[in-house]
């Protein structure tokens, strides 16, 4: 069928529907205008073995570009525009310079995608001027003890992610584990939460080794893992590698003819490209379209954030920050965030709560929590620092 | 050899005579399957399966049920089934990724909400024109027109916003924001309110038509199923104002709701995830697509009962229910 007389006729529809919309949306755009900064720098990693699919360099920034073209695009109805400020610095000083600006021109909603120290040292330097999100560190202790009242994690901790892992290994009854953890401060944090997760989850570590060979695995894989994993007889190998450097050659390699899983082989994320249901092949879709790749964890976790103050604001009809901030922490608020369930914030300590995607390379095995591990709230409390166990208590 | 023409003459009159006894049957559509399952409502059993476009979802009825309008989402347009071949014969320009439509009253004005594209197209089914596309929330999905033909109304999922489209001017006249993820929109029979399913927000809002408020929120409990799994889609409302009956996804049942005073009077058990429902025209069965476990319920109306559960395909989407003739 021909279609472009439908395409001209779009075209002119368009522009009428553009012209009425700007009309309306000017004489309101005075009373409400939402910026939201998004702020960058994350070290660089070093070298890996494993360089096949590296982390985009925009990844996080494109997540929250989609989302402000997702809040304007409902705001446009309601008289709300959103503007996104954004910087990628190339030092922790620098990034912080940025954040003093942004503060001095009262921009108010921050999201950050910096490391767990830098993070600290921002929400200090915001104090109770701006409402942070943590869209890059899954730094346990921020969510546990030093919590900040102005500081919210749309990113999942680590111990969402291997709580995520466990409750799965329980349910399979995969239940004895061989832990390999990697050198770095990010895959020992790893380890320690996933070490946590299996006495919450009745596993156990038959063996728990840490990582020590330099050699290039690509050239002595084959010879070196199957010596490196023998030892007492495992369900499963658990590797700790966050920054992808041997993690993807144990596959395959092992002693034991074993399941991979952990930072590779079938691994805990906030997200990733093979989420297809509740809708997410939309959001999916108009990621792709976007940034012409596929949406990484970090860019979900920047989508959720600004999303978030979106709903927020349309909730609440206010760009007060103290009146958002209320509305987030409060038991009103949740978001449709394609995952099957509403995601809503933790009040004791800004955590958001979400489904965890289970997935290797290119499918979705499974979406934790699962049935059977019961909570007297939410089942999604099953996953991370529940409230007793956390000392923050930051809406008190 | 004498038998061909014999059996060809057999199939003349056979072909013949069907409209004079044509059994009532239901139209499925199998998202996964790129199929339509058929239904003999009299057996309760599939008794044909059509092969059509690519991602089949929204499907819908032409009021002189000879023909069956498919979204095939994937394929970027609207087929056309004729019912007495079950052949696709002809498809209509919807835009991209039709996901559910709604046909205006005067049986020409098709309204399409494209999901990818964050708009609505009308399409004039006779002429195949594009009239016009309004620019809605993002991710479009449920589209209801009123019995009387004056408002459209669509859902945008991700804007959580009901649209109300005046259909002479084909433009917005107002946006209301309701719970999160809104699904599906029914009018109730004599255009007073609008029914509208929040998935996310786990709710059913009532919408006052002539005063377009919002009068009532409907919240659905059901002992031992988590809060969170309650996600309402499709709605389906009796023609005498008595019950209204909402698919709850996820949470694997069909809430029984007086249409009156807004209770939920019961709870039906039916297949895993369940998306969207339909009457029989004589109202006396209801079914219901449930995406996860493949399969239809069956649920007398009369009884409140489901009385059975037929396998079709692959995450079965949409549902429709012709009278049938003599029945």
């Amino acid at each position: 069928m021909d279609t472009s007389p439908r395409i001209r006729r779009v075209a002119s529809g368009l522009a009428l529907a553009g012209l009425a919309l700007a009309f309306s949306t000017q004489s309101l755009a005075d009373e409400m205008e939402i910026r939201v900064g998004y702020l960058q720098w994350q070290p660089d990693r070093g070298p890996a073995l494993a360089q096949l699919t590296p982390e985009p360099e925009d990844s996080g920034l494109q997540g929250a570009r989609l989302a402000i073209a997702d809040n304007l695009s409902t705001g446009r109805f309601l008289g709300q525009a959103y503007h996104l400020e954004s910087v990628i610095a190339d030092s922790e000083d620098a990034l912080l310079e940025a954040l003093e600006e942004m503060l001095a021109e009262e921009i108010s909603m921050i999201v950050m995608n910096v490391p767990a120290d830098t993070l600290r040292r921002a929400a200090a330097l915001g104090n109770d001027q701006a409402l942070i999100f943590n869209a890059g560190s899954r730094d346990v202790s921020l969510r546990v003890s030093d919590c900040s009242p102005y500081l919210l994690h749309t990113a999942p901790s680590h111990s969402m992610l291997t709580d995520a892992l466990a409750q799965w290994l329980n349910m399979r009854r995969w239940r004895s584990v061989l832990l390999i953890t990697g050198p770095t401060e990010g895959d020992i944090a790893w380890a320690d939460a996933f070490r946590r997760s299996t006495d919450k989850f009745a596993l156990t570590i038959v063996d728990d080794k840490a990582w020590t060979f330099d050699a290039d695995m690509r050239r002595n894989a084959s010879a070196e893992l199957p010596l490196f994993t023998q030892g007492p007889d495992y369900d499963v190998v658990v590797v700790a590698d966050e920054r992808n450097d041997f993690g993807d050659f144990v596959p395959f390699n092992t002693w034991l003819p074993r399941p991979v899983v952990g930072t590779q082989g079938m691994a805990p994320d906030a997200w990733h490209p093979a989420v297809e249901a509740w809708g997410a092949a939309q959001l999916q879709n108009r990621f792709e379209k976007q940034a012409e790749r596929h949406m990484t964890s970090t860019d979900y976790a920047a989508w959720a954030a600004i999303r978030s103050v979106g709903e927020a604001v349309t909730r609440t009809e206010s760009d007060s920050m103290e009146t958002l901030r209320e509305y987030l922490l409060g038991d009103e608020f949740e978001l449709a965030a394609f995952k099957g369930r509403p995601l809503s914030f933790r009040g004791w300590n800004g955590q958001l709560r979400q489904p965890i995607p289970l997935a290797h390379p290119n499918s979705l095995v499974a979406m934790a929590p699962f049935e059977g591990f019961l909570h007297q709230y939410t089942e999604l409390d099953t996953l991370g620092y529940d409230e007793p166990e956390s000392e923050c208590r930051i809406t008190d | 050899m004498t038998l061909i023409p014999k059996l060809a003459a057999l199939g003349i009159l056979f072909s013949l005579s069907t409209p004079l006894w044509a059994a009532s049957l239901a139209y499925v559509s199998n998202e996964r399957d790129n199929t339509i399952s058929v239904i003999d409502m009299a057996k309760l059993e599939v008794i044909d399966t059509i092969p059509v476009g690519q991602r089949p979802r929204g499907i819908l009825l032409t009021p002189d049920e000879e023909q069956l309008y498919i979204c095939a989402s994937d394929d970027d347009t609207v087929q056309i089934l004729d019912l007495a071949t079950n052949r696709i014969v002809d498809t209509l320009p919807s835009g991209e990724d039709p996901e559910q439509f709604a046909l205006h009253p005067n049986g020409k004005h098709l309204y399409v909400a494209n999901e990818d594209d964050a708009i609505v197209t009308v399409i004039d089914v006779e002429t195949k024109r594009v009239l016009a596309q309004i620019e809605v929330g993002i991710e479009p999905e449920g589209m209801g027109v009123s019995y009387d033909g004056r408002w459209a109304v669509n859902t945008s999922e991700t804007s959580n916003m009901l649209h109300w489209i005046n259909t002479e001017t084909f433009e917005i006249e107002k946006n209301m924001v309701i719970g999160a993820r809104p699904r599906h929109v029914e009018f109730t029979h004599d255009d007073a309110l609008l029914w509208a399913s929040a998935e996310i927000g786990g709710t059913v809002h009532i919408i006052d038509v002539e005063a377009l408020e919002e009068i009532h929120t409907i919240d659905f409990r059901i002992p031992g199923v988590n809060q969170d799994r309650v996600q309402p889609v499709g709605i389906q409302l009796t023609s005498d104002g008595r019950y209204a009956f909402v698919a709850l996804g996820p949470a694997n049942h069909i809430a029984v709701v007086d249409a009156q005073t807004f209770e939920v009077l019961d709870y039906l058990l039916v297949g895993a995830r369940v998306w969207q429902v339909a009457l029989s025209p004589d109202e006396k069965t209801l079914l219901t697509t449930n995406g996860v476990s493949g399969d239809v319920s069956v649920i007398d109306v009369d009884k409140l009962e489901v009385i059975k559960t037929i396998d079709v395909g692959r995450f079965p989407w949409g549902v429709r229910i012709t009278s049938g003739s003599g029945s």
